[in-house]
């Protein structure tokens, strides 16, 4: 074992995390989007009961999108952990990057869900009975600014990764 | 309404639980054999899983589930995820083929290994297929006057039942590896087919609480859609699990292992 690690870490420490730049973003990315997909069912359709598991006003468009992203996300939490244990035995793993895909995930997920599927699809509202604007607006902007906190932590560890090189080098 | 139902006899009752304790009792016989000829005794938890799934199927089809099932839609869907997902799922990871073929002699062991490697094979077991006779099938039951046929014609009910099971049966095995699989597909396309079977299982789920299907009532396709929405998930999630886990130690980096596995690879 001893020798395999000296073969996997080498001389460049870094090296390895950069060859899994892209594992660690999309790995990150499908972590946040099961964990919102997760916190949506746990939270809102079981804990508060505020979201219907059907609404008389879905459209079949609606059935069909929140099925492939029920399954996906389904997929998507199990497949992220296994891809970061497999990060992690590669000694890859990028915290920063994957953090960065964790609210981009989360981020677009709650946008999607909040702008496509509740609003065009009419899948099911927040919450019922109730003016429904602020939680609209609550929802979307929340889910807007998980995407930027993901972008401005991947745009700053695209700086990080050259710095990175030049320190191997 | 009872007049509509078949009502379970001693004959149809017996007619299921004998290919059951014939399985079992082949099962053992086979892991026995196999123990006697490889010194490497038969794993314990194989043969439990096989009962545990002969259980399940056989709690489906006969029994307190399988009685009510004919009038309460509720538990026609507890029998239709016991024996579609759960059974099929437990019946996999027994291995049976890999018993067979271990305790079979060599020659005949040899030509079912060609049978297995054979195209219709193939296809049998190719995940793409397997989902859409899965799912489609079960599409077809549910928003046809098909299983109002059923529960009144018992030859129906008896093929919609073997079908069900088959072609979950077949469906695991196509995208879980436990067993002998000649005819293999990547990963991606294995997870891409789970995810729409998911998907589909799900849409189906509610498209039942929302339009019960002819002669089930509001009540009982609302909970029936619901159980099978989310016991369609945790049965997935197994599934799920295993193939992401085959994935992570088919994936493992060869740089870190031993030595000798090094040389061993690298000497090709």
């Amino acid at each position: 074992m001893a020798d395999g690690r000296d073969l996997s870490q080498g001389q460049e420490g870094y090296a390895d995390r950069h060859l899994f730049r892209g594992r660690n973003l999309w790995g990150g990315f499908l972590f946040g989007l099961g964990l919102v997909a997760f916190i949506d069912e746990t939270v809102f359709h079981q804990l508060l009961h505020w979201h219907h598991f059907y609404d008389k006003s879905t459209t079949d468009i609606g059935l069909v999108s929140d099925g492939l992203f029920h399954a996906l996300s389904w997929f998507a939490t199990i497949g992220s952990s296994f891809m970061l244990a497999d990060l992690h035995r590669r000694h890859a793993f990028w915290l920063k990057r994957w953090v960065g895909g964790v609210f981009l995930g989360a981020g677009s997920f709650q946008l999607y869900d909040g702008v496509v599927q509740h609003k065009l699809m009419k899948l099911h509202q927040i919450r019922y009975n109730v003016d429904i604007t602020p939680y609209d607006a609550v929802w979307n902007i929340t889910a807007f600014a998980m995407i930027v906190v993901g972008f401005v932590l991947l745009v700053r560890n695209s700086f990080g990764q050259q710095e990175g090189k030049r320190n191997a080098r | 309404m009872h007049d509509n139902h078949i009502s379970p006899d001693v004959n149809s009752l017996s007619i299921i639980f004998v290919p059951m304790v014939l399985a079992l009792i082949a099962y053992i016989f086979a892991a026995y054999v196999s123990t006697l000829r490889f010194k490497k005794p038969w794993p314990v938890h194989r043969t439990m899983f096989w009962i545990l799934g002969l259980l399940s199927a056989s709690a489906a089809v006969m029994g307190p589930v399988a009685e009510r099932a004919h009038t309460d839609f509720t538990l026609h869907m507890v029998g239709h995820l016991l024996l579609g997902m759960l059974a099929p799922l437990l019946l996999a990871l027994a291995a049976p083929m890999t018993l067979v073929l271990r305790s079979l002699p060599v020659q005949h062991a040899r030509k079912l290994t060609r049978f297995l490697k054979s195209a219709p094979v193939g296809i049998l077991t190719n995940p793409i297929f397997t989902m859409v006779l899965n799912v489609g099938g079960m599409w077809i039951i549910y928003t046809t006057d098909l299983y109002i046929g059923m529960q009144q014609d018992l030859i129906l009910h008896v093929l919609i039942h073997l079908h069900v099971f088959l072609a979950g049966y077949l469906f695991t095995i196509s995208v879980i590896y436990i067993d002998t699989t000649p005819h293999r597909t990547s990963f991606v396309i294995r997870s891409v087919v789970m995810i729409i079977a998911l998907a589909a299982h799900g849409m189906l789920a509610k498209y039942i609480y929302a339009y019960p299907p002819n002669g089930v009532t509001i009540t009982q396709a609302e909970r029936a859609g619901m159980l099978m929405y989310y016991g369609g998930d945790a049965i997935e999630l197994i599934l799920i699990f295993i193939l992401c886990f085959q994935w992570y130690k088919s994936s493992r980096p060869r740089l870190i292992l031993k030595n000798n596995e090094t040389s061993a690879r690298n000497s090709y």
